[in-house]
């Protein structure tokens, strides 16, 4: 085999008068990048096995490291970026499909960004976050039409059947992500900051471990095209159970789990052999059409009682409000919808950054379907792929979301540095690996503190905002387009999106 | 009750910066380049983190209640601190004997640097610190102080 063409990604500077050679930098480094030589008492880095994750620089206790974008001296050229150079390179040598990790990095624009939200001025009052109350619970499933009440000396209440609900305390979960793309660990400080703040955490597809059967109220368990670890007691233990039909970082493929992280602990979750690739399906092969899709609905519903919300979720892609619609009338109680910007844990790059819909675009086009149709109230939706912050959320619930998934920024939370290696399991922050000595590195108790702090910070910013807006329920700014402006947007986006421009009135 | 540094080995990650902390903060400067880089003599690190496979804990002095190295010490240097309940040593007594070295059960006290005839143990940084800086500087929590 020849020397490759392909050049370091990251530069590695290591200041000279700083760095002690305490090794810390070698020892934390699961690429092997730094090594010691105690000949000369000096850290030597190797630069090609760098992939930027930022774990010495963190670690380095006199900050003697940087690390940073090798600068490529290329000639420029608009059509010939580094990166597609490289990606290149690397098929040329490999001749294989190029995996990746996280959401897509694209400079797609991010139509939050374009949104903007409004706030009382004289003629409404706005309320004072820390004086009253602001409500931001949220109830996720099938709302009914209208409801019967009784009336009578024996009894007084409700006549009709209310539809199994999820309660949270905040408008915002965690995204499905299977233990086996991330560790034992990290789903541990996703299920307990859950518990703790009073919302749900999604099992992704890889079944659940036993360990988390006793926190199964807080965990929504999927059920995917790979059927992974799907048994009784799994659909049993959780507090409800999606249906996996797409995923935003790769439409219209499997999930991914390469072999290199089926340990003998995800050999035995998953029922498949350790070391082996897991490949789910493309489609579900027992669903070609909404009909097929609403056996399966009604087949979990059958074995969950009807106690539990079963969620269908779907990639935002060019059709989704009709196939949105379509699975509401499956029986979805929630329609779960993960833009293109969705992470993943792996997923060849070409699907993750080409294919698929900003999921802003995506959301306001399934809810103005839903209401046109008269069948919104019939499942809530929740909303993935790129949320960044509690603005994001609050105007994800303005443009008519019930609630928002969050994973990548959850991921973040917990230490991630969107190295994007998801998928090679040599994860230095513990997070997406199943190596023994890497999973250490992230203590399940503070990674739920973090977590929860996050989402703490969140539903305060998320009250504050609804104040000034003089809101006092989250529900009342659920769809209420009116509150959003757009910004730098085209009128044609603008529509689509259903939010008027900057400066017009009411 | 006597705070005590406790030990979690499940989240120990072996990057040693207890190690490197703990020598700094026992250096003549306690600045980090200047002791590694400038001072001629470095004090030893008073934790250690001990490795074997996938598991390693940062280990120290562990203060226990009935002490070997203190009923062992000829002279009275090893003692306790009535107030603390810590176990230190007093150099001025110290005549170099060895004794708690060889009783200790954990192997936690060394002979100190080079030329010295005293030892090195984990003092919890003679109370001057609320949390010991090996317990502040654990990126993991491995260490807490209780």
């Amino acid at each position: 085999m020849a020397k490759s063409l392909l050049f370091p990604e990251f530069k590695i500077e290591r200041d000279a008068e700083r760095c002690i050679s305490c090794q810390v930098c070698v020892r934390q480094c699961a690429n092997e990048v730094h090594s010691y030589d105690p000949e000369d008492d000096t850290v030597y880095s190797a630069e090609e096995h760098c992939v930027g994750c930022q774990r010495c620089v963190t670690l380095c206790p006199t900050g003697a490291l940087e690390i940073r974008k090798r600068e490529i001296g290329f000639r420029p050229n608009a059509n010939w970026d580094v990166a597609s150079i490289r990606n290149l390179y690397k098929q040329a040598e490999t001749g294989g499909v190029l995996l990746t990790g996280m959401g897509c990095d694209k400079p797609y624009p991010i139509y939050w960004d374009h949104l903007l939200l409004n706030a009382s001025q004289v003629t409404n009052p706005s309320i004072d976050p820390l004086r009253e109350p602001i409500e931001i619970r949220t109830f996720l499933g099938k709302k009914e039409p209208f409801l019967e009440v009784a009336w009578s000396e024996e009894f007084a209440g409700l006549k009709t059947r209310l539809a199994p609900q999820l309660e949270l305390s905040i408008p915002v979960l965690f995204s499905a992500m299977s233990y086996g793309s991330i560790s034992y660990n990290a789903f541990r400080s996703l299920v307990e900051a859950a518990k703790e703040i009073g919302t749900f955490c999604n099992s992704g597809e890889g079944g659940l471990h036993p360990g988390f059967y006793p926190l199964g109220d807080w965990i929504i368990v999927q059920v995917a095209s790979g059927r992974f670890g799907v048994t009784p007691e799994y659909l049993e233990v959780a507090a409800a159970v999606e249906i996996k039909i797409g995923q935003g970082a790769k439409p219209g493929i499997g999930g991914h789990l390469p072999g290199e992280k089926v340990s003998p602990e995800i050999s035995r979750t998953r029922r498949i052999p350790v070391g082996s690739d897991a490949i789910s399906p493309a489609p579900h092969h027992d669903i070609y059409s909404i009909e097929d899709l609403e056996r399966l609905v009604f087949a979990l519903k059958e074995a969950t009682r009807y106690e539990k919300p079963i969620s269908v979720k779907i990639a935002a892609v060019h059709n989704v409000a009709a196939i949105a619609s379509g699975a509401v009338r499956a029986g979805a109680d929630i329609v779960a919808i993960d833009g293109i910007r969705g992470g993943t844990g792996a997923a060849p790059q070409v699907i993750r950054d080409n294919v698929g819909i900003p999921i802003e675009l995506a959301l306001a086009q399934v809810d103005e379907r839903l209401r046109k149709e008269g069948i919104r109230h019939r499942a809530s939706i929740v909303i993935a792929g790129g949320i960044r912050s509690s603005s994001d959320v609050v105007k994800a619930i303005a443009l008519g979301a019930d609630a928002v998934y969050i994973g990548t920024s959850a991921l973040l939370a917990l230490g991630c540095h969107l190295c994007q290696k998801c998928y090679t399991g040599k994860c230095n922050w513990g997070i997406a690996t199943q190596d023994p000595y890497l999973t250490k590195r992230l203590n399940p108790q503070m990674g739920k503190r973090r977590l929860v702090n996050l989402l703490r910070a969140w539903s305060l910013e998320i009250k504050e905002i609804l104040g000034g807006m003089g809101i006092n329920a989250i529900e009342s700014l659920r769809g209420n387009r009116e509150q959003l402006r757009a910004v730098g947007l085209t009128k044609e986006e603008a529509q689509v999106l259903g939010v008027k421009m900057a400066g017009e009135g009411w | 009750m006597v705070k005590r540094i406790r030990i979690h080995e499940e989240y120990c990650i072996g990057c040693r910066l207890c190690e490197i902390i703990c020598m700094v903060k026992h250096s003549a400067s306690g600045k980090i380049i200047k002791a590694f880089r400038k001072e001629s003599e470095r004090p030893l690190p008073r934790v250690r983190v001990e490795e074997e496979g996938y598991t390693s804990f940062a280990l120290q002095c562990r203060h226990c209640d009935e002490a070997p190295c203190v009923e062992n010490c000829l002279t009275g240097a090893m003692h306790r601190d009535e107030a603390t309940g810590v176990v230190l040593c007093d150099e001025d007594l110290c005549v170099g004997c060895w004794m708690c070295v060889m009783s200790c059960p954990f192997g936690v006290v060394e002979r100190k640097e080079k030329g010295k005839t005293t030892v090195s143990k984990c003092d919890v940084c003679a109370g001057k610190e609320e949390i010991p800086p090996c317990v502040k500087n654990c990126p993991n929590e491995a260490l807490t102080y209780e």
